[in-house]
């Protein structure tokens, strides 16, 4: 048998994946149009919401009784509601209170999931027992009717409702950090870190919790549409942030009642909705396709 | 060393214990029983290991040679203090295993794992320099303006190339990683290395190049290796000792060379024949499948497939003894001659 010597690392493959990972990660943009358009539609909300004062042709809740139900027009592209505000500046800010709500309120979802995920996770026993079954209860209801539940005890506003709908999406995170905690402590990596003597909590904190954080970022990205939907859901209900907050879901519930003869009332926040939610998700899901390990090794 | 051979070998003024000592070490887990029903609890013990003697001086190496499902994993899990075995006494340097890992990090820094699965032992959100380092810095055993000197100097004895230190493990091939599992065994400045199967499952040219590795970080740093593998060319390459497992029990030990030239016990003598060539993991060794470790064969637990076996194989359990120099064999009719005097005379 002929043996080389260990000092000729010559006869090692070159440094390639590196490279290719870097051009991967470069042309993202031209693999995924979808991913592109919906990116760039996003960050479009996004900043009319920051400079929505710049932006936006009107004060969204001055009223004009000289302007009452206009159809879009030069001076009010999107026309105006009942009282006369401009349904353009309406919209504009609401993007603002759109994604305040969704974003805060999926943080509180993601944090509350991860430390009850993580608690039932590591615990086992009758501690994991509770929790799941607390979490299952959670699930068993859909987040509105969750959130409308919080909403009965919290009261109305934009600082309860995000309240609200954090928690009433905690259970879904909680649900799938556990999985993934459950999944990565029986890792070999994590016996390999015990092996060398490390504390177990220093032993979760750099080698579980890292392997978790990743998923659970990406499934924030994700959860944020859902969690505008339901806060637009309140605010259709007539529960959720208080008129005259210019929110979606309040403006099409109040263009309801005209709708047959000024759609636009409803029609111009509903579509401002929908097509947030539609390029949130794509977004989301472009993320997670881009940076779940498993997905890429399936596909 | 194995077994008594420590004893006349050892120098009379400094008695030191060897480093590992397993002295009649059971492991028995509970498992369901076979055909239960559903709603039936009942449990069986399945003896992983049974009553295993074995004795590994500092500075030996040692292959660990036997089937799957013969313990070979098991026995590694008892010397490495992840489990208490269930009976019997495992001794690392004169103390029972577990109270040295659970006293402070000495052990776990002599002690250091290549694991066979070395991908997966290795953390994937961390470079190969992290990797590296964790145990540097968990240890103590550079100062922090060093680390990076000695990662690098690491990553250079193992034969990986210099930039690899800023890549993930999921960008290497197999050899790459396994040679980064060793760097990292390596980091702690370990006296002993415990390798499950660390070169199998590579092409050849690879696994040469590991074992070339192997043995010289074994000579340059005295290393005590403990390497588990289903290959025995690499056993013959890399290690002195052998020792020979079936069903949860060491049928025979001794030097490689020996061993494998003029087996004793007539397993080993028939792993030896169905590995004609080297370097290729051992095929079906024997006729037969190997019996469930839930239904020993009464008496030698070999006696199912013996070639050799008698009248007496059937009744009593052979315990692993003495046999010529430095071997030892748990067999009742061994077959060197050497070992049939040996046998007349106890
Ligand atoms: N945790 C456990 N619970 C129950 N049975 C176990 C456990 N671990 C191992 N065993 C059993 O103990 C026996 C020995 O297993 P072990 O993994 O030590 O074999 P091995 O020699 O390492 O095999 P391989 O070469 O396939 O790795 C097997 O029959 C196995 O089913
Ligand atoms: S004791 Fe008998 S059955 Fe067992 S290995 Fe020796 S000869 Fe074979
Ligand atoms: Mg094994």
């Amino acid at each position: 048998m002929s043996i080389q010597t260990p000092d000729a690392p010559t006869a090692l493959p070159p440094a390639e994946p590196p490279k290719k990972a870097k051009t991967g990660r470069r042309s993202i943009f031209l693999r995924r149009p979808f991913f592109t358009i919906a990116l760039i539609v996003a960050a479009g909300y996004v900043l009319a919401a920051i400079f929505a004062p710049y932006v936006a042709p009107y004060d969204p809740v001055m009223q004009d009784i000289n302007a009452m139900m206009q159809a879009p027009s030069m001076a009010h592209l999107l026309g105006t509601d009942s009282y006369g505000q401009d349904i353009l500046s309406r919209v504009i800010y609401g993007a603002r209170y759109a994604l305040i709500i969704g974003i805060f309120s999926v943080l509180i979802g993601a944090a509350g999931g991860l430390v009850i995920g993580l608690a039932a996770g590591l615990s086992g026993g009758w501690l994991e027992w509770a929790l799941m079954r607390l979490i299952d209860s959670i699930l068993a209801l859909p987040s509105l009717i969750l959130a409308v539940a919080f909403i009965a005890i919290l009261g109305q506003g934009v600082d309860k409702v995000v309240v609200a709908v954090g928690l009433s999406m905690i259970g879904p995170f909680a649900r799938t950090v556990r999985a993934d905690v459950m999944q990565v402590r029986v890792q070999l990596f994590v016996e390999a870190a015990t092996l060398m003597s490390i504390p177990y909590l220093k032993v979760i904190w750099r080698h579980v919790l890292p392997n978790v954080i990743f998923p659970l970022a990406v499934q924030v990205t994700i959860r944020i549409s859902e969690a505008i939907l339901v806060s637009s859901s309140l605010s259709f209900l007539g529960i959720g942030v208080t008129p005259p907050t210019p929110d979606w879901g309040l403006m099409i519930a109040e263009g309801r009642a005209f709708v047959s003869f000024a759609a636009w009332m409803s029609a111009m926040p509903g579509f401002a909705l929908a097509l947030l939610l539609i390029a949130l998700s794509i977004v989301g899901d472009g993320i997670r396709e881009e940076f779940d390990p498993k997905l890429r090794r399936g596909a | 060393m194995i077994m008594s051979q420590t004893q006349t070998k050892r120098p009379s003024t400094a008695p030191t214990p060897p480093v590992f000592e397993l002295i009649e070490v059971e492991q028995e887990f509970s498992v369901p029983q076979p055909g239960r029903s559903l709603f039936n609890r009942d449990t069986v013990g399945l003896k992983a290991l049974d009553g295993v003697r074995l004795s590994i001086a500092q500075g030996a190496s040692l292959a660990l040679v036997g089937e799957s499902g013969s313990g070979k994993s098991t026995l590694l899990r008892v010397l490495l203090g992840l489990d208490a075995p269930s009976g019997g006494r495992a001794l690392y340097r004169g103390k029972p295993i577990r109270e040295a890992r659970a006293r402070g990090t000495g052990f776990a820094r002599d002690v250091a794992m290549v694991y066979q699965d070395a991908r997966g032992s290795l953390d994937p959100r961390m470079t190969v320099g992290q990797l590296i380092a964790e145990p540097l810095r968990h240890f103590n055993i550079v100062r922090k303006g060093e680390e990076a000197a000695r990662v690098a100097q690491l990553i250079d004895r193992v034969g990986l190339p210099t930039d690899a230190a800023s890549r993930y493990p999921s960008g290497l091939s197999g050899g790459q990683v396994r040679r980064v599992a060793i760097a990292r065994a390596l980091a702690s400045e370990p006296s002993v290395l415990v390798a499950d199967e660390a070169v199998s499952g590579l092409d050849v040219s690879t696994q040469a190049q590991l074992l070339t590795l192997l043995r010289s970080l074994q000579r340059d740093m005295g290393l005590t290796l403990v390497f588990i593998t289903h290959d025995l060319g690499v056993a013959s390459y890399l290690c002195e000792e052998i020792a020979i497992m079936y069903l949860g029990r060491i049928v025979e030990t001794g030097p490689t060379d020996a061993v494998l030239d003029t087996p004793a016990h007539p397993y080993s003598a028939a792993l030896r024949a169905a590995a004609p060539r080297f370097f290729e993991p051992i095929p079906e060794p024997l006729p037969g499948e190997i019996p469930s470790p839930l239904d020993l064969p009464n008496g030698c637990r070999f006696s199912s497939r013996c070639p050799a076996a008698q009248e007496d194989c059937r009744l009593r359990d052979p315990q692993l003894g003495q046999q010529g120099a430095g071997r030892a064999v748990a067999c009742l009719h061994p077959l060197t001659s050497t070992g049939a005097q040996a046998s007349e005379t106890r």
